[in-house]
């Protein structure tokens, strides 16, 4: 069914037809319209669900650890400073494998205190062995959400995910959006077969039991190559989603998923990577820059952890010039993603002209003046390697 | 029903299981802790009135009620904390240095 949808609603909407046994959130904006019209379809009965209204997002992600621990689907949604609260679960859940589903609408960290879109919440978050996927549209979002709930459950994974979309600019922002039907999200997502874990009084399990120095760094490398290897299940079940969900409205998802999106990418000799819902702003200037015939394209990662490598170097081969445009710093150091696309580079022995732009952080605009300038700069050379777009 | 067998990893000399999980079979009964004590709780059983007072503040669960009706600790599991002597309203509950 199509419908001009905001974007947090088509997650909700995602969410009821995955059929969660249990949703624990507590609201913090701009995540919040997801849930809230979640707790509407419980209250009015169009979604069966033990809805835990959580004192804290501590508790929420608790309560989802305990809920998936037992064996069933569950779901949560936060922001900023909600996800910061959650760190300490983050890496219990993924430890334990447990294949919890989490949206995070996209939000500053503070101080100052700030509640508009960058992208530093889930870069705090993505050592916790989390699989992250970054939307750019709505219905990236309701698709992805979906997906997620295959990736993190399946049996090769078993690794908790979060679908990060910006806050505002995605969770507040209504577009269309084709919302699929319950039958054939049942047969794409069939209901939650625990493999591993699984609270059953006749046949008692231990989860969460001491990991000595004899034994934690070996569980450590299972739980990494899990979800280094996730990169093939992601791939697969993005193809499998495709194929059953063809395109319903023009440009609003990839024809087919996949780990990146090569925008005009073939011949470009600049290239811009970055995540989320900026690439729409960044692929309007790519088609102005162009018409002028300047050769320029976009690198949209859609999986940011695990990192699809081979992916990124493989887009990136050609390329002269390369900036990486993010909405996220690790003080101290610079860039997050640039951080992590310089070591692809040096380890391919790749030596594109590299730029690194902060941009639009705490929900300064990024406008198309900013891309344009930075695809300048970039051409040029112009300027420090690490430079902030005001 | 999970398949425990299934989830086995086997890294070197360390054998792990998907998600650290493990069957529950009894092991925290098997591992009899009562070696990491240093201190021993001996209880005067004369003193003892049977109030139970250490075997509501014991954090092992390990502080049994005789036939007497009188309490004392299980040794295979007492870590030797020495609460039950600092609670015990009589002071029936001395500790002493274990020695070999």
């Amino acid at each position: 069914m199509r419908k001009v949808i905001e974007a947090s609603h088509a997650i909700s909407d995602a969410v009821k037809l995955a059929k969660p046994a249990v949703i624990a959130a507590y609201p913090i904006t701009p995540q919040t319209h997801i849930v809230e019209m979640l707790s509407e379809m419980v209250a009015n009965g169009e979604l069966v669900t033990e809805y835990i209204n959580s004192e804290s997002e501590f508790a929420a992600i608790s309560s989802c650890l305990g809920s998936s621990a037992a064996g069933v689907r569950s779901y949560t949604a936060t922001s900023s400073q909600g996800l910061a609260l959650m760190n300490e679960i983050l890496y219990i859940v993924s430890g334990m494998r447990l294949p919890v589903c989490m949206t995070v609408a996209n939000r500053a960290l503070s101080a100052p205190i700030n509640i508009w879109n960058d992208h530093q919440d889930t870069m705090s978050v993505r050592d916790c062995g989390w699989i992250q996927l970054f939307a750019e549209t709505a219905q990236e979002c309701l698709d992805l959400t979906l997906m997620q709930f295959k990736i993190s459950e399946d049996k090769r994974v078993l690794t908790p995910s979060m679908v990060c979309i910006d806050g505002f600019t995605l969770t507040h922002v209504y577009e269309p959006a084709s919302i699929p039907e319950q039958a054939k999200v049942d047969e794409f997502l069939p209901k939650y077969a625990p493999y591993h874990a699984i609270l059953d009084p006749e046949d008692p399990m231990t989860l969460g039991a001491i990991g000595f120095p004899t034994h934690y760094m070996e569980a450590r490398f299972t739980q990494n190559k899990a979800i280094n290897d996730s990169l093939n299940v992601i791939k697969e079940v993005f193809g499998d989603y495709s194929n059953k969900f063809g395109v319903d409205i023009k440009n609003t998802r990839p024809e087919v998923y996949d780990h990146v999106e090569k925008y005009r990418l073939d011949d470009a000799e600049t290239v811009l990577v970055a995540l989320g819902s900026v690439c729409g702003t960044i692929k309007d200037v790519i088609d102005e820059r162009r018409e002028k015939g300047e050769k320029v394209g976009l690198l949209k990662l859609v999986t940011y952890r695990p990192l699809p490598k081979e992916s990124i170097v493989k887009a990136l081969r050609n390329a002269k010039n390369v900036a990486i445009v993010e909405k996220a710093f690790s003080p101290g150091l610079g860039g997050v993603l640039y951080n992590e696309i310089a070591t692809l580079l040096f380890e391919n022995q790749m030596t594109p002209k590299v730029k690194n732009f902060i941009v639009g952080l705490g929900g300064r605009d990024v406008s198309l003046n900013h891309i344009r300038d930075i695809i300048k700069n970039t051409k040029e050379g112009k300027g420090p390697i690490e430079q902030w777009m005001f | 029903m999970i398949d425990i067998d299934a989830l086995k990893t086997k890294l070197g000399k360390a054998e792990v299981t998907l998600g650290g999980v493990l069957k529950s079979d009894g092991s925290s009964s098997r591992n009899k802790t009562g070696g990491w004590r240093a201190f021993r709780p001996n209880t005067n059983r004369d003193a003892c009135t049977g109030c139970g007072l250490c075997w509501t503040v014991c954090p092992e669960g390990c502080i049994h009620k005789g036939a007497d009706g009188k309490f004392s600790a299980d040794l295979d599991y007492c870590k030797g904390c020495g609460i039950c002597a600092n609670e015990c309203p009589v002071k029936a509950i001395s500790m002493s240095k274990e020695e070999k």
